[in-house]
Order: C-alpha cells, then sequence, then structure tokens
C-alpha cells in the first residue's frame, strides 16, 4: 500500500479548475481514488454534484475514460464496458488490467440507484462502486436523501413548527452491500486518506464487485466554514457515527477505534443543518440519535469478534 | 416569494405559484423527487402541506413519486407530482397505468432541453409529443402549458379540477423560463376557482362499476377504504375491473378511455388571441414562445404586416377548430416552437393544407428573440 507522500507524487488524474465549491470532499475523494487506482481506470459517474463540476462545457477534469449515464444507472452502465472488457480478454484482443469503477453520490446509490447497484452486485462484475455520501442531493439545492441523518434541515425537510428536520434515521446502505456477500465492503473518508486509499487499492485488487461508501462533507449543505470539511469528516469518525471499517470475504475488521469517543453532539455542533437540535425542545432527538450511534457501534464490535472468531 | 400580504401582491416564481395554484385546488397530497428545473415545487408543498394538514412525501425515485400520486388518489386524495425531462420519462409507465385506471392526478413538467439530462437549467418545449405518446398503448391524455406565472396558478388549478372532473392523469407543461421567472401576481381569493370533484358512487349503491364502459362516459369513483371494495389493475379490464381479453370488452375499453377526453377538444380548448381579427400570418405559439411571438406581432404590425397570434393554453387534446375558422383569411401559419417540429405537425394536420404551415425551430437551450420570429415571417412573406 502507497504511503500518501508517494501517492502525491504521483500525476494527478483530476484536472484542476473544475467548479466545485471551495472545501468539497467529494472532490477530495475523486482525486485520492484516482491517484490510487491510476490512468487505466474507467469511470461511470450517475448525474450528481461530481459529475456536475467536473464536465461543464466544454472541459473534462477526467484524465480517464469517464462516462455520464442517467441518474439511476452508473452501477449498469459499468456492468456493461465490465463485461465487454472480459469478452475483449477473452478473445485476446485486450490484455492489460482496467480498473472499472462506478459511482454516484448519496441520492443516486441509496435512492434511484440502489437497484442498478443491487443487480451488479449480484452478478458478481469486477467493478468498485463507490459512494460519495454528502448526505443530500445538493446539486439540486439540498433535499433530504436516503442517506440524511435523522434531524437534518434540508429544503424538503425543513426543521420548523410541524418537524424538526428529517424524522427517519438513514438506510443502513454499508451494512445492504455487506449483505450482498461480495468480496469486498467497506467505509471510509477522505478525512483518513491513507485509510481511504488503503480500501481503494484493496477493492481494485480482489477478484468480483467491491463497494466504498465514503463519507464527504459538504459545506454548503451542512453549513460550516469551508476550511473545515475535513474536521467534520474525522469528527463523524472520532464520534463514531461514521466507523471506518472494511469487510473482506465477510470478515469485519474496524480500521479506527477512537481512544476517546467523543459525543454525536460534538459532530452537530457548527453545523447549521443540525443548529435546531440545540434548542431546548428538540434535545431529545440529540439523546435519540446517541442513543442509535451507541447501540450500532456495539453490534459493529461484537460483529467484528464474531466474524473473526 | 415576498410582497405585501394585505393587498395579496406578490411577486413570485412561476413554480411557486403553480403550487399556490395547486394548493387553492385542493391538492393534500404530494410526492416527489429533487431535479431542477422543478425542485421548487416540491420545497414548497414540503413546507406548506403539513401546514395545512395535507403530506408531502420525498420518494426514492420518479417511478416511486408517480406510484405514490395513484396510491393517495385511489385514497381519496387530490395528488400531484412535479419533475423534468428525465423524471418524466421515468413516470410514463405509472402515466399508463393511470391512464388506464382511470385515476385523477396532476404531473407537473418543467421542461428543459433533452434529450437524456441535456440542459438541467435551460428551455426548451421538447415534451410536446412525449407528454401525448410517451406511455405505450392507445391513450388520450389532456395537458396545459401556461405563459405567464399568474397562468401557472389558474391552469394548475384548472389541471386539478379536470384530473377529477374526468378521472385522468393531467400534465401541466411548463418550461424552464415559465417555472423560473417572476411576475408581480394578484393571489386569488381562496375558492376563487371552482374545482371539480371527481364522480362519487353512493354509499348504498347495487352492483358499482367503477371503469369507463364506452360511449365516452366518466363512471363514478369509489375510494378505497369506503364501502365499495373494487378492483384497480393495469392488465386491460372491464366495467368491473377484473381483467378481460374478450375483444368487444377490451374495444369498448380503450375507444372509451380516448374518447372520454378526445371527444371534448374542442370545449376543453382554451386560447388567447392577439390580433387575430384582421390577420393574414397567424403566429401559433404557446408557453415562453407565445411571449415572445407576441412581441413580433407588435413589430410586424409597425411594418405593415397583418400578423396576429393565436396562443394554446390546452396542448392535449389538440383542438383544430379555431385553425380551421381563421384559415380560409390566412396567407400563412408560422409555428416557433423551442423544438425541431411536434405541434406544428397537428397544424398541419388541422388545417389539412389550406394555408401554408411553416415551421421555426430552436433546440439551442435560449429562448427565441423577437426579432429572429420577426424575420422569419419576413422571409417567409419575401418568398
Amino acid at each position: 500500500m502507497p504511503a500518501p507522500k508517494q501517492l502525491a507524487e504521483r500525476k494527478e488524474l483530476l484536472a484542476g479548475g473544475h467548479r466545485a465549491c471551495a472545501g468539497c470532499l467529494p472532490m477530495t475523494a475523486m482525486r485520492q481514488m484516482l491517484l490510487t487506482a491510476g490512468k487505466d481506470t474507467v469511470v461511470g459517474c450517475a448525474t450528481g454534484c461530481v459529475e456536475v463540476v467536473t464536465t461543464i462545457y466544454p472541459y473534462t477534469a477526467w484524465r480517464t475514460p469517464f462516462i455520464h449515464n442517467a441518474f439511476e444507472n452508473s452501477a449498469a452502465t459499468i456492468s456493461g464496458a465490465e463485461a465487454a472488457y472480459v469478452s475483449l480478454r477473452k478473445q485476446g484482443k485486450i490484455d492489460k488490467k482496467i480498473n472499472f469503477v462506478a459511482m454516484g453520490g448519496d441520492g443516486g446509490t441509496y435512492d434511484i440507484g440502489l437497484q442498478a447497484l443491487s443487480g451488479a452486485m449480484e452478478r458478481g462484475h469486477n467493478m468498485l462502486y463507490i459512494c460519495y455520501d454528502n448526505q443530500a442531493y445538493m446539486n439540486t439545492g439540498i433535499q433530504r436523501s436516503g442517506g440524511t441523518p435523522k434531524g437534518t434541515a434540508t429544503s424538503t425537510t425543513p426543521a420548523g413548527k410541524v418537524i424538526p428536520g428529517k424524522t427517519q434515521f438513514p438506510k443502513p446502505l454499508t451494512e445492504i452491500m455487506i449483505a450482498h456477500d461480495i468480496p469486498f465492503v467497506a467505509q471510509a473518508t477522505p478525512g483518513y486518506p491513507k485509510d481511504f486509499s488503503d480500501k481503494v487499492e484493496k477493492a481494485l485488487a480482489i477478484d468480483g464487485p467491491a463497494f466504498i461508501n465514503v463519507l464527504t462533507p459538504c459545506t454548503r449543505g451542512w453549513r460550516f466554514p469551508p476550511e473545515q470539511s475535513m474536521e467534520y469528516a474525522r469528527l463523524a469518525v472520532k464520534t463514531c457515527f461514521w466507523p471506518l471499517y472494511e469487510v473482506e470475504y465477510g470478515v469485519i475488521k474496524i480500521n479506527r477505534k477512537p481512544k476517546e469517543k467523543l459525543p454525536v453532539s460534538k459532530w452537530f455542533e457548527g453545523q447549521g443543518r443540525f443548529r435546531h437540535l440545540f434548542k431546548e425542545a428538540n434535545k431529545g432527538i440529540i439523546d435519540e440519535i446517541q442513543a442509535e450511534v451507541d447501540r450500532k457501534w456495539e453490534l459493529l464490535l461484537k460483529r467484528e469478534e464474531l466474524t473473526q472468531a | 416569494m415576498s410582497g405585501n400580504n394585505e393587498r395579496s401582491i406578490w411577486v413570485m416564481q412561476g413554480n411557486e405559484a403553480c403550487s399556490v395554484g395547486a394548493v387553492a385546488a385542493g391538492i393534500n397530497f404530494f410526492a416527489g423527487y429533487p431535479i431542477t428545473p422543478s425542485s421548487e415545487v416540491a420545497e414548497f408543498m414540503a413546507r406548506h402541506l403539513p401546514l395545512i394538514g395535507g403530506r408531502f412525501i420525498q420518494m426514492e425515485d420518479e417511478i416511486a413519486s408517480m406510484a405514490a400520486i395513484i396510491g393517495a388518489s385511489l385514497a381519496g386524495a387530490r395528488s400531484m407530482t412535479a419533475t423534468s425531462g428525465p423524471g418524466f420519462s421515468l413516470m410514463q409507465e405509472n402515466l399508463g397505468l393511470a391512464c388506464l385506471a382511470e385515476i385523477p392526478c396532476v404531473i407537473v413538467n418543467v421542461q428543459r432541453a433533452g434529450p437524456s439530462t441535456g440542459l438541467p437549467t435551460q428551455p426548451a418545449q421538447g415534451d410536446v409529443m412525449q407528454t401525448r405518446w410517451g406511455t405505450h398503448g392507445d391513450h388520450a391524455i389532456i395537458a396545459l402549458a401556461p405563459a405567464t406565472v399568474l397562468e401557472c396558478i389558474e391552469l394548475t388549478a384548472c389541471c386539478v379540477s379536470l384530473s377529477e372532473q374526468f378521472r385522468t392523469p393531467v400534465v401541466l407543461l411548463l418550461d424552464e423560463v415559465i417555472g423560473h421567472m417572476r411576475e408581480s401576481v394578484a393571489i386569488p381569493a381562496p375558492g376563487s376557482y371552482k374545482v371539480r370533484s371527481r364522480p362519487l358512487p353512493s354509499d348504498d349503491e347495487e352492483d358499482y362499476r367503477p371503469f369507463c364502459g364506452g360511449q365516452s362516459d366518466v363512471p363514478p369513483m369509489a375510494h378505497f377504504g369506503g364501502p365499495h371494495r373494487f378492483h384497480v389493475t393495469g392488465l386491460t379490464h372491464d366495467e368491473r375491473g377484473f381483467p378481460t381479453m374478450v375483444p368487444e370488452e377490451v374495444d369498448k375499453k380503450i375507444r372509451g378511455i380516448v374518447d372520454k377526453i378526445e371527444l371534448k377538444a374542442d370545449d376543453l380548448a382554451m386560447n388567447d388571441e392577439t390580433m387575430t381579427d384582421d390577420c393574414e400570418v397567424l403566429l401559433f405559439a404557446y408557453g415562453s414562445s407565445a411571449r415572445v411571438a407576441k412581441a413580433s406581432v407588435g413589430i410586424l404590425r409597425e411594418r405593415g404586416v397583418k400578423a396576429g397570434l393565436l396562443r394554446v393554453k390546452t396542448i392535449w387534446p389538440f383542438s383544430g377548430k379555431r385553425l380551421k375558422e381563421l384559415a380560409p383569411q390566412l396567407r400563412s401559419i408560422i409555428v416557433p416552437e423551442m423544438n425541431l417540429g411536434q405541434l406544428v405537425t397537428e397544424v398541419e394536420r388541422a388545417v389539412a393544407g389550406v394555408v401554408p404551415v411553416r415551421h421555426l425551430g430552436r433546440v439551442d437551450g435560449h429562448l427565441f428573440e423577437p426579432d429572429q420570429i420577426t424575420d422569419f415571417v419576413l422571409e417567409e412573406m419575401a418568398s
């Protein structure tokens, strides 16, 4: 596994000058992914922030082959590309190793793209799917998604008199992918770059489908100053809201166990989308979220123990 | 939305006006999915419906949004969704279900340039034929196209009323310009729109028949959870709702859902005319193109050309009645559309060669300019 310093010496495959916001961590995740994957990589991307900001006419930021398809099927499109590659290889028309990476945001993965993702994983294509999870539909103006945390104010779950932000817990997507029994599933964040790039490397080396869910804070949608993106990425891990772990052939390994687990309120503080949760009337919601985070963390520790035994 | 509460004059966007019209017409259920340039409709509904006891649900995609408004309508709600090109494509299968199963609902399509992802924040009128024929199989559809912010309120309310009256899905065809444009409008007082309700069966009606039995009738619609148990299916069905392959019953059903709308085309036609009394050149337009065409009529009149404008608000069912009436006095009909020729084919069919019909298309993501239409008319007249 290359050290971050070695990665930094590689040629950037995501050109600068794209239109992402300052402090956009989805773009940091893209750079880290491409530095690890290298130029022999085919990228498919669903509609979303990353697609929009990297491909504004007449430019592209991608120094790799790149296909933007419709919103709901980047995994299906890459399935087709990968299947054709397998055939060409069999026929002896191509011999080099090519990486196939499909991507979508949380909207394009948790919601509209779940069917295509599930199908691709079940068929067993040799591909990596990366979900860059910024926890809402940011590109269209911050609407809630299946990945939006409970209590979040978005433009379709506005915190006010009737509801205190989103009323549901997010869909456990990483666990849904684990349940697909594919060779490799992981959670990561660009806040821990070495951890993320190691996971990308492992996912691409493994034979068969792989999935990485990458938490990527969004300065506009989460409402914090752009220079704090990395800090909010790390706080999500330090509070165990977003544990870093990987599952290789069913065996769970937690990559980072905080010595001192911070309360989730530490992650909420300073994020405008959670501001209303600190009002007296909504205090119970933070407790409820804390209890759920604790429950899932304890469960993850037990599952790690169980699967490693 | 900003304005003076007391006078009820507001400066608002077409998409907001559409939402205001929907609420005024009693829409109490909205299911949607984010997509530019229609998201403001969903955002308005998310804020507003909970305050009036209605329900907003954000779905996982547009397939689900369309399915949810069908479900809500069957349970008795007045339901609506809003989307744009790619989402409208995903809705087509369930739109066909709503046509066949005669379920009232309203779909707002804020058109953007396509095909595919196209130009998400630029206007087009490229979904006119998709609105008519996007779902498979023979069916009819009602579609209205506003050209002002005030009309977004009025015609949305009208869509709700027509969907209830005819027990059918109705499409409001906006375009990005009308959806995002801001104008000042006087908010109509509550109750100022007459909105029809779906015909209901009486509770004790024996032998209740929920579906169209031909002869272009609109049968009463019971609600799920009410006293009548009835069967809803996307299979072709008889008057009771049970699947049938009997040729006479199938024929009756399909003709029924088409005739109940197509035979009313002239009654449903809503037009707005400018200087058509003595016109020799008729501009035929709708939506944002019609606003530009109106400016062209003014310019052409100043130059001594007897131009007029027929702006249609009802796109489907298409009524050729007014065109036929005007045809004898015309030298030509010019149809500016932000597509490469869609509604123009209906205009040609209506006048059947009596008057030459010329199409002016634009698909570069921009509005026409008055001079472009004016020059086109002048060139046509010279040739």
